[in-house]
Order: C-alpha cells, then sequence, then structure tokens
C-alpha cells in the first residue's frame, strides 16, 4: 500500500536557532490509518505537522505527499478575532464556497446541526472544535490532521471527540493523524503511536509504545505504564502555555499511584 | 457641475470611502492600525520631495508610502519586532518629512493643508487620481476577498489550503500604501487612518459577517463625508477633522447600541 505521506530523514530548526527543532525523523502514514504523536511540550509535535503539511522550510530530508491528496486540517489553538464577525455558515466557506446542504450536513456530522447562524466566537471550546472538525471533512478528505484537538475540553468532552473521530474514520475511511496531549484516551483509539523528543523515541502500536522504556522515561518518572497515567488525568497540571522543554506532566500534590 | 467646489469634494470623499470601508475593515481585523499609521505619516516626506522636485504631488507621497509598506514587510520578516520598525518609521519619516520641507519655500505655509486634507481645495485632476487609485484597490480587494479573509481568519488555515499568508499580507499592505497616498488632499497625513478605523470600528457591531461589516463601513463612511462637509460648509469647521468628528459620533452611538445587544 502506498504511503498518504512520507518522510525520510526530516530535520527542521526554527530561524535563527542552532538546536533543530526535529533531527532525523523517519514518518508516514497509509491510508486509513490512525497515527498519534505524542511527546512533552517542546518536542517538536506541531513541527512535524507542519513540516508534513508543507508549512515550514526543512533543513534537510524530504517529504513526499501523495499526488492530488485531500487533507483535512484543524490546527492548534485557532484564535478568532473578536473584531473580526464571522457567523460558522460564512466560516465554513472560507476559502472554498459550499452549499447550505452541504454545509448543514458537515455539521450535522460532527454533533453540532444547526449552529449556522451562530458567531463563532460564541460558541463553546467543544462546539467550536466540531465547527472546525466540519470545516475539515467537508472537501471529502483522504486524511484528517487534528493538532491538539481538544484542547480546552473537559474529560467527557475529550473522549466524546475522540468517539467521533473514529465513527468519521469508519464511516470516511479517511486515515487520521493527531497530536495530542491526552496520552491514553488517544492511545487507545489509535492504530499507531508516534513518541517524539526531537527525534523519534519510539513508535508502534499502543501497547508496544506504553511499555518500551523511552516512553516510561519520557512521560513517568518511575511510572509504570500508561494505566498509572490515565489515572493521573485529574490531579496533574498540563502546562499548555509555558511552551518549554521538560515533561508533559507535573504531579499534583493529591497524586496517588496506584502501584 | 464639477466647476462647483464642493461637488468635487463630495466626489472625492465618496471615492475615498468607496474603497476604506473595505480596507479599514481589514486594517481593523488584522491590527494593522499602526502600520498604517507609519505609512501614512511618512506620506509628508513624500510631499516634500514632490516639492522639490517639482514632480506631481502623487508621485511622491504613492512613492513614498509604497516603499515604507516594503521596508515594513522586509524588515518584519527578517524577525525584527514590527512594533518598534514602525515606530521608528513612523516618526522618523514624519520628522524627515517636516524638516524637508522647511526647505521648499512654497511648501511652508500650506504644510497644515497636507497634514489634515484640504478637501476643499480638491482638482479634477485629484478626483481622476482619487477615484483611479479607489478603484485599482476595491477591484484588488474583491479579486481576492476570499483569500484574504481566509488568511485574517487563521493562518495555519490559509496555508492549509495553499494560501500563502504573507504574499496575502503584501497585497494588503500595498493597497493600504496606495490608499494612503490618494487620501492626502482629502484629510490628510495625520488623519487617513482614522477614516480607516473608525468607520469599521463602528460597522462592527451591526454586521454577522466580513461582507456586512466592510458594506457597513462603507455606509457609515459615506455618512461621515456628507455629514462631515456638511458642517464645514455650514459651521464654517475644517473640513478633514470634521469628516473624521462624525464617524467617530457615529462609533459612539454604535458602542452605545452594540453594548446594549
Amino acid at each position: 500500500m502506498s504511503a498518504l505521506i512520507q518522510a525520510t530523514d526530516l530535520s527542521v530548526s526554527h530561524a535563527g536557532s542552532q538546536m533543530p527543532v526535529l533531527r532525523g525523523v523517519d514518518f508516514r502514514i497509509d491510508p486509513a490509518e490512525i497515527v498519534t504523536v505524542v511527546g512533552p511540550n517542546g518536542s517538536g509535535k506541531s513541527t512535524l505537522v507542519r513540516a508534513l503539511l508543507g508549512h515550514v522550510d526543512l533543513t534537510s530530508g524530504r517529504v513526499r505527499r501523495m499526488a492530488g491528496l485531500r487533507i483535512g486540517y484543524v490546527p492548534q489553538r485557532v484564535h478568532i478575532e473578536k473584531a473580526l464577525p464571522m457567523t460558522v455558515r460564512r466560516f465554513l466557506s472560507l476559502p472554498r464556497r459550499v452549499g447550505d446542504a452541504e454545509a448543514g450536513a458537515a455539521l450535522a456530522r460532527t454533533g453540532v446541526p444547526g449552529l449556522e447562524s451562530r458567531q463563532i466566537t460564541a460558541l463553546s471550546g467543544g462546539q467550536f472544535q466540531r465547527v472546525l472538525l466540519a470545516r475539515a471533512l467537508l472537501n471529502d478528505p483522504q486524511l484528517l490532521v487534528l493538532d491538539e484537538p481538544t484542547q480546552g475540553l473537559d474529560q467527557p468532552g475529550i473522549v466524546a471527540f475522540y468517539e467521533l473521530i473514529e465513527d468519521v474514520r469508519a464511516e470516511t475511511g479517511a486515515a487520521v493523524l493527531m497530536v495530542s496531549h491526552d496520552l491514553l484516551v488517544v492511545m487507545r483509539a489509535s492504530d499507531r503511536v508516534v513518541c517524539l523528543n526531537g527525534h523519534v523515541c519510539c513508535e508502534g502500536t499502543p501497547q508496544v509504545v506504553s511499555a518500551a522504556p523511552e516512553y516510561r522515561a519520557l512521560f513517568g518518572a518511575g511510572s509504570p505504564g500508561a494505566l498509572a497515567l490515565y489515572q493521573h488525568h485529574h490531579d496533574h497540571d498540563h502546562d499548555h502555555v509555558a511552551d518549554e522543554g521538560g515533561h508533559a506532566h507535573r504531579h499534583g500534590p493529591d497524586c496517588r499511584h496506584q502501584h | 457641475m464639477l466647476d462647483d467646489f464642493l461637488t468635487r469634494a463630495i466626489l472625492a470623499g465618496l471615492g475615498l470611502v468607496l474603497v476604506t470601508g473595505a480596507l479599514g475593515s481589514f486594517v481593523v481585523w488584522r491590527r494593522m492600525a499602526y502600520f498604517g499609521d507609519a505609512t501614512a505619516h511618512a506620506t509628508i516626506l513624500g510631499v516634500a520631495l514632490s516639492f522639490a522636485f517639482s514632480a506631481p504631488l502623487y508621485l511622491g507621497t504613492l512613492g513614498v508610502a509604497l516603499a515604507v509598506a516594503l521596508i515594513v514587510a522586509h524588515l518584519s520578516a527578517r524577525g525584527q519586532t514590527v512594533d518598534t520598525v514602525l515606530g521608528v518609521l513612523a516618526h522618523g519619516a514624519l520628522a524627515l518629512g517636516l524638516v524637508a520641507a522647511s526647505f521648499v519655500p512654497s511648501l511652508r505655509s500650506d504644510l497644515d493643508a497636507f497634514l489634515f486634507g484640504d478637501i476643499l481645495l480638491v482638482s479634477r485632476a485629484d478626483l481622476v487620481w482619487i477615484w483611479g487609485g479607489a478603484a485599482l484597490v476595491l477591484g484588488l480587494l474583491v479579486w481576492r476577498w476570499q483569500r484574504l479573509v481566509t488568511a485574517s481568519v487563521n493562518e495555519e488555515l490559509a496555508m492549509a489550503a495553499g494560501i500563502d499568508p504573507a504574499r496575502e499580507r503584501l497585497i494588503l499592505s500595498l493597497a493600504l500604501a496606495i490608499v494612503v497616498a490618494i487620501a492626502i488632499r482629502i484629510v490628510g497625513a495625520l488623519l487617513i487612518s482614522a477614516m480607516l478605523i473608525i468607520p469599521a470600528a463602528a460597522a462592527r457591531g451591526f454586521a454577522r459577517t466580513p461582507e456586512q461589516m466592510a458594506g457597513s463601513a462603507t455606509a457609515i463612511g459615506a455618512i461621515s463625508v456628507l455629514a462631515g462637509l456638511g458642517a464645514s460648509f455650514w459651521l464654517g469647521t475644517p473640513a478633514g477633522p470634521s469628516v473624521v468628528a462624525v464617524s467617530a459620533v457615529i462609533y459612539t452611538f454604535s458602542l452605545i447600541c452594540y453594548g446594549k445587544g
């Protein structure tokens, strides 16, 4: 089977910085596959996505996208200026104008039917993510790229969103490339997990990755694996604001490991 | 009909607001207000150069405004802090322009007309420049509308759709430079930013889509021109500032209405 996107020996540096953000990354995604990229803050997850999409210049290596590949993209932290009036309906017609029926069907598909006349800035976080997903589905993509799509959602919202992603994949056969902090929830939904920290430190099925020593070294000092990580969810702090390197989470004062 | 100075003034003002509604909306959405100011202040240097070399006025203002737009685009692409670059350019060019103007005797007496505009002095030739420039910029905006709006909403989404945000940004910068250059007679170098920002900001409260905002901003701009010129004619107030003052009053009312809604 030919890959939708294949990257070989990918390296990327930010302008004016000597340290590469990514070095020697090999990556591929096949049709109908769900691949999740996990890694600490500053590990280059978003940079990898942007490199695969062709949005950043490569220092070395190359990215081959299948000819005519249709990609639906939900970027990280989409912020829309309050000064810019925008209904959901109008937003779905950017930049390609779509018909009312098509727009309505996409919203219904992602579980937010009838939002057309609402202002984008008046939506809740969960509604907005679903509108972004609806927009990404409009051009019938062969690959959905979602960069931390559940940021700002609560736990039930996160679970519901990943269920929706799985449904969409089952229905449309689109491959899904996700970047996520929601380690275990997202890993359960994935066919393959890539653990990134500037380079690919390990990859494979969720079971393989969560058992890998490299993964444990990154995500849980002394953690026995993903189960404990999952149980940490409510009492530790994912620091999304400070984008410095380091670990993906800090344990809260009430943290009790179940091991 | 064009022999009447008031008719020419009205036509000049309407020609300008034809494009400031849409362009001003982009200025508000993309927070380019300071950029507009920098370009506008620099046009005084253009005026001085035109006078010094006896060149057509708009050649000087257009040349300097476009140069500033390109310099800012170039420097910000190289990672300079845009805010600082604009501050240096805006005030540096204004100061340089005022110094240069002092060497041009014919300009010394009517410098005010270029700082604050003198729409009642608009000639037929001015009208050609104003309507020509406005039509050019409006055509540019309509042609690239979908791309410009998408890039203003989110650059990542635009890139994923094959739009180059840097190119759209440059197009808006050049469009802004053209509008600033043709507006020098009407509201002058110090008030053109106001004509871009205030009607668009006032329109925000009434609009639900980008198109409605651009349309309402155009209408508010037109009302401001007519009411401002009326005030100037009957009350003897300065024309350019009167136009801006009317739009500021409309903005205040829109805040009251919008704030309640």
